[in-house]
Protein backbone atom coordinates (compact mmCIF):
# COMPACT_ATOMS: atom_id res chain seq x y z
CA UNK A 1 0.00 0.00 0.00
CA UNK A 2 1.60 2.89 -1.23
CA UNK A 3 2.03 5.55 1.69
CA UNK A 4 1.96 9.68 1.81
CA UNK A 5 5.94 9.35 2.39
CA UNK A 6 6.52 7.57 -0.84
CA UNK A 7 4.56 10.66 -2.84
CA UNK A 8 6.38 13.02 -0.97
CA UNK A 9 9.89 11.03 -1.62
CA UNK A 10 8.89 11.11 -5.35
CA UNK A 11 7.64 14.49 -5.44
CA UNK A 12 11.02 15.92 -3.64
CA UNK A 13 13.20 13.67 -6.06
CA UNK A 14 11.29 15.34 -9.08
CA UNK A 15 11.76 18.59 -7.45
CA UNK A 16 15.47 17.98 -7.62
CA UNK A 17 15.60 16.93 -11.25
CA UNK A 18 14.47 19.86 -11.72
CA UNK A 19 16.79 21.97 -10.13
CA UNK A 20 19.35 20.02 -11.52
CA UNK A 21 18.20 20.92 -14.69
CA UNK A 22 18.41 24.80 -13.68
CA UNK A 23 21.43 24.37 -12.50
CA UNK A 24 23.49 22.20 -15.15
CA UNK A 25 22.20 22.74 -17.77
CA UNK A 26 23.12 25.46 -20.24
CA UNK A 27 20.65 25.79 -22.53
CA UNK A 28 17.82 28.41 -22.04
CA UNK A 29 15.07 25.99 -22.87
CA UNK A 30 16.25 23.18 -21.45
CA UNK A 31 16.57 25.15 -17.80
CA UNK A 32 12.82 26.39 -18.58
CA UNK A 33 11.75 22.51 -18.61
CA UNK A 34 13.63 22.18 -15.22
CA UNK A 35 11.09 25.16 -14.11
CA UNK A 36 8.11 23.13 -15.21
CA UNK A 37 9.51 19.82 -14.02
CA UNK A 38 9.94 21.63 -9.88
CA UNK A 39 5.75 23.33 -10.33
CA UNK A 40 4.89 19.90 -11.44
CA UNK A 41 6.46 18.46 -8.11
CA UNK A 42 4.80 21.13 -5.89
CA UNK A 43 1.84 19.85 -7.15
CA UNK A 44 2.14 16.08 -6.80
CA UNK A 45 2.51 16.60 -3.15
CA UNK A 46 -0.24 18.99 -2.70
CA UNK A 47 -2.81 16.45 -4.45
CA UNK A 48 -0.62 13.85 -2.56
CA UNK A 49 -1.84 15.86 1.04
CA UNK A 50 -5.22 16.69 -0.27
CA UNK A 51 -5.76 12.47 -0.55
CA UNK A 52 -4.39 12.39 2.88
CA UNK A 53 -6.23 14.88 4.55
CA UNK A 54 -9.77 13.17 3.60
CA UNK A 55 -12.56 14.53 5.34
CA UNK A 56 -14.42 12.79 7.55
CA UNK A 57 -17.12 12.06 5.31
CA UNK A 58 -14.52 10.57 3.00
CA UNK A 59 -13.90 13.17 0.28
CA UNK A 60 -10.34 14.46 -0.42
CA UNK A 61 -9.61 18.15 0.55
CA UNK A 62 -10.86 19.95 -2.60
CA UNK A 63 -9.33 23.07 -1.46
CA UNK A 64 -5.87 21.46 -2.39
CA UNK A 65 -6.66 20.62 -5.90
CA UNK A 66 -8.70 24.07 -6.35
CA UNK A 67 -4.78 25.17 -5.29
CA UNK A 68 -3.55 23.07 -8.16
CA UNK A 69 -5.69 23.99 -10.39
CA UNK A 70 -4.36 27.46 -10.07
CA UNK A 71 -1.66 26.65 -10.37
CA UNK A 72 -1.46 24.54 -13.51
CA UNK A 73 -2.72 28.20 -14.96
CA UNK A 74 -0.07 30.11 -13.64
CA UNK A 75 2.31 27.64 -15.03
CA UNK A 76 0.49 27.94 -18.45
CA UNK A 77 0.56 31.78 -18.32
CA UNK A 78 4.53 31.85 -17.32
CA UNK A 79 5.38 29.24 -19.65
CA UNK A 80 3.20 31.41 -22.87
CA UNK A 81 5.28 34.78 -21.49
CA UNK A 82 8.70 33.03 -20.78
CA UNK A 83 8.86 31.18 -24.37
CA UNK A 84 7.70 34.63 -26.14
CA UNK A 85 10.59 36.30 -24.30
CA UNK A 86 13.20 33.46 -25.56
CA UNK A 87 11.69 33.89 -28.57
CA UNK A 88 12.51 37.97 -28.44
CA UNK A 89 15.92 36.96 -27.22
CA UNK A 90 16.82 34.73 -29.89
CA UNK A 91 15.75 37.28 -32.08
CA UNK A 92 18.54 40.06 -31.10
CA UNK A 93 21.42 37.73 -30.22
CA UNK A 94 20.86 34.43 -32.03
CA UNK A 95 21.65 32.28 -29.38
CA UNK A 96 19.62 30.10 -26.93
CA UNK A 97 23.22 29.27 -24.80
CA UNK A 98 22.67 31.30 -21.17
CA UNK A 99 26.67 31.58 -21.14
CA UNK A 100 26.38 33.46 -24.14
CA UNK A 101 24.09 35.95 -23.08
CA UNK A 102 26.65 38.13 -20.03
CA UNK A 103 25.51 41.58 -21.20
CA UNK A 104 24.55 42.28 -17.56
CA UNK A 105 27.79 40.65 -15.98
CA UNK A 106 29.74 42.88 -14.00
CA UNK B 1 8.57 8.59 -14.88
CA UNK B 2 11.40 9.79 -12.59
CA UNK B 3 13.59 8.18 -15.31
CA UNK B 4 12.09 10.23 -18.16
CA UNK B 5 12.80 13.07 -15.62
CA UNK B 6 16.48 12.67 -15.37
CA UNK B 7 16.53 12.04 -19.43
CA UNK B 8 15.21 15.54 -19.85
CA UNK B 9 18.40 16.93 -17.97
CA UNK B 10 20.70 14.84 -19.57
CA UNK B 11 19.73 14.57 -22.96
CA UNK B 12 21.61 16.56 -25.00
CA UNK B 13 19.14 17.41 -27.75
CA UNK B 14 16.74 19.76 -26.70
CA UNK B 15 14.00 17.93 -28.88
CA UNK B 16 14.06 14.18 -27.12
CA UNK B 17 14.14 16.25 -24.24
CA UNK B 18 11.24 17.54 -24.33
CA UNK B 19 9.44 14.24 -26.15
CA UNK B 20 10.78 13.18 -22.18
CA UNK B 21 9.27 15.65 -20.54
CA UNK B 22 6.05 14.60 -22.47
CA UNK B 23 6.59 11.42 -21.09
CA UNK B 24 6.95 12.37 -17.83
CA UNK B 25 3.92 14.36 -17.40
CA UNK B 26 1.50 11.88 -18.81
CA UNK B 27 3.34 9.29 -15.96
CA UNK B 28 2.25 12.33 -13.51
CA UNK B 29 -1.31 12.61 -14.79
CA UNK B 30 -1.00 9.00 -13.77
CA UNK B 31 0.22 9.36 -10.05
CA UNK B 32 -2.78 12.10 -9.97
CA UNK B 33 -5.52 9.81 -11.01
CA UNK B 34 -4.02 6.58 -8.11
CA UNK B 35 -4.72 9.63 -5.68
CA UNK B 36 -8.11 9.70 -6.86
CA UNK B 37 -7.45 13.36 -8.41
CA UNK B 38 -8.97 12.38 -11.62
CA UNK B 39 -10.11 15.89 -12.38
CA UNK B 40 -6.64 17.16 -11.93
CA UNK B 41 -5.56 14.18 -13.54
CA UNK B 42 -7.44 15.10 -17.17
CA UNK B 43 -6.32 18.59 -16.44
CA UNK B 44 -2.73 18.05 -16.06
CA UNK B 45 -3.24 16.10 -19.95
CA UNK B 46 -4.85 18.43 -21.45
CA UNK B 47 -2.70 22.12 -20.41
CA UNK B 48 0.66 20.22 -19.52
CA UNK B 49 1.07 17.43 -21.87
CA UNK B 50 -1.04 19.13 -24.60
CA UNK B 51 -0.57 22.87 -24.72
CA UNK B 52 2.54 23.71 -23.32
CA UNK B 53 4.53 20.92 -24.73
CA UNK B 54 3.39 21.67 -28.19
CA UNK B 55 4.16 25.55 -27.31
CA UNK B 56 7.62 24.04 -26.24
CA UNK B 57 8.10 21.84 -29.41
CA UNK B 58 6.92 25.00 -31.52
CA UNK B 59 9.42 27.09 -30.34
CA UNK B 60 12.01 24.50 -30.62
CA UNK B 61 11.06 23.93 -34.39
CA UNK B 62 10.91 28.62 -34.95
CA UNK B 63 14.64 28.60 -33.22
CA UNK B 64 15.97 25.43 -34.84
CA UNK B 65 18.27 24.28 -31.89
CA UNK B 66 20.78 21.55 -33.24
CA UNK B 67 22.12 19.46 -30.72
CA UNK B 68 24.14 21.52 -27.87
CA UNK B 69 27.76 21.31 -28.87
CA UNK B 70 30.13 19.75 -26.59
CA UNK B 71 31.36 22.53 -24.81
CA UNK B 72 33.94 22.53 -21.94
CA UNK B 73 32.38 22.22 -18.77
CA UNK B 74 32.47 24.65 -15.74
CA UNK B 75 33.83 21.74 -13.83
CA UNK B 76 33.33 23.57 -10.16
CA UNK B 77 30.11 24.84 -10.94
CA UNK B 78 29.13 21.63 -11.65
CA UNK B 79 30.19 19.86 -8.60
CA UNK B 80 28.81 22.45 -6.72
CA UNK B 81 25.33 22.09 -8.47
CA UNK B 82 25.80 18.37 -7.87
CA UNK B 83 26.21 18.89 -4.06
CA UNK B 84 23.01 20.96 -3.44
CA UNK B 85 20.94 18.31 -5.16
CA UNK B 86 22.38 15.37 -3.19
CA UNK B 87 21.82 17.89 -0.39
CA UNK B 88 18.72 19.05 -0.87
CA UNK B 89 17.58 15.01 -1.80
CA UNK B 90 19.66 13.88 1.59
CA UNK B 91 17.86 16.24 3.54
CA UNK B 92 13.97 15.43 2.31
CA UNK B 93 14.23 11.70 2.69
CA UNK B 94 15.06 12.33 6.05
CA UNK B 95 12.26 14.79 6.92
CA UNK B 96 9.75 12.84 5.09
CA UNK B 97 11.36 9.37 7.25
CA UNK B 98 10.76 11.87 10.49
CA UNK B 99 7.31 12.92 9.84
CA UNK B 100 5.06 10.55 11.58
CA UNK B 101 2.10 10.66 9.57
CA UNK B 102 3.76 9.83 6.64
CA UNK B 103 3.97 6.26 7.00
CA UNK B 104 0.05 5.81 7.41
CA UNK B 105 -1.75 4.50 4.72
CA UNK B 106 -4.21 6.96 3.30
CA UNK B 107 -7.80 7.19 4.62
CA UNK B 108 -10.48 5.27 2.41
CA UNK B 109 -12.58 7.24 0.69
CA UNK B 110 -16.32 6.96 0.42
CA UNK B 111 -17.36 5.04 -2.49
CA UNK B 112 -20.57 6.88 -3.15
CA UNK B 113 -19.25 10.58 -3.20
CA UNK B 114 -20.19 12.19 -6.40
CA UNK B 115 -17.33 13.06 -8.73
CA UNK B 116 -14.06 15.00 -7.78
CA UNK B 117 -15.16 17.45 -10.73
CA UNK B 118 -18.58 17.75 -8.99
CA UNK B 119 -16.58 18.75 -5.71
CA UNK B 120 -13.74 20.96 -7.35
CA UNK B 121 -16.10 23.33 -9.26
CA UNK B 122 -18.15 23.68 -6.19
CA UNK B 123 -15.52 24.46 -4.24
CA UNK B 124 -13.90 26.57 -7.28
CA UNK B 125 -16.54 28.53 -7.80
CA UNK B 126 -18.16 29.39 -4.08
CA UNK B 127 -15.03 29.49 -1.81
CA UNK B 128 -12.42 30.60 -4.42
CA UNK B 129 -14.55 32.91 -6.48
CA UNK B 130 -12.68 35.68 -6.61
CA UNK B 131 -9.23 34.12 -7.30
CA UNK B 132 -10.90 32.46 -10.37
CA UNK B 133 -11.54 35.86 -11.27
CA UNK B 134 -8.55 37.05 -11.13
CA UNK B 135 -6.77 34.23 -12.73
CA UNK B 136 -8.76 34.95 -15.83
CA UNK B 137 -7.43 38.57 -15.75
CA UNK B 138 -3.89 37.45 -15.23
CA UNK B 139 -4.41 35.20 -18.56
CA UNK B 140 -6.06 37.97 -20.29
CA UNK B 141 -2.88 40.27 -19.17
CA UNK B 142 0.01 37.53 -20.24
CA UNK B 143 -1.80 37.11 -23.54
CA UNK B 144 -1.53 40.66 -24.04
CA UNK B 145 1.78 40.61 -23.13
CA UNK B 146 3.02 37.88 -25.44
CA UNK B 147 1.69 39.69 -28.14
CA UNK B 148 3.44 42.62 -27.44
CA UNK B 149 6.57 40.69 -26.85
CA UNK B 150 6.72 38.83 -29.99
CA UNK B 151 6.19 42.17 -32.60
CA UNK B 152 8.86 42.72 -34.73
CA UNK B 153 10.14 46.14 -33.50
CA UNK B 154 9.95 46.18 -30.14
CA UNK B 155 9.54 50.03 -29.15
Amino acid sequence: MLTLGNYLIVSGLLFAIGLGGVLLRRNILVIFMGLELMLNAANLSLVAFARHGATAVGLPDYNAQVLVFFIITVAAAEVAVGLAIIVALYRQRQTAHVEDLNQLKF
Amino acid sequence: MLGSAVAVVLLRNPVNSAMCLVLSFLALAGLYITLDAFFIGIIQVLVYAGAVMVLFLFIIMLLDLKAEARRRLNLAASAGGIAVIGGFALLLVQVVKSLPSAAHPFPALNPDAPSDVVGVGTTLFSHFNLPLQIIGVLLLVSTVGVVVLSRRTLR
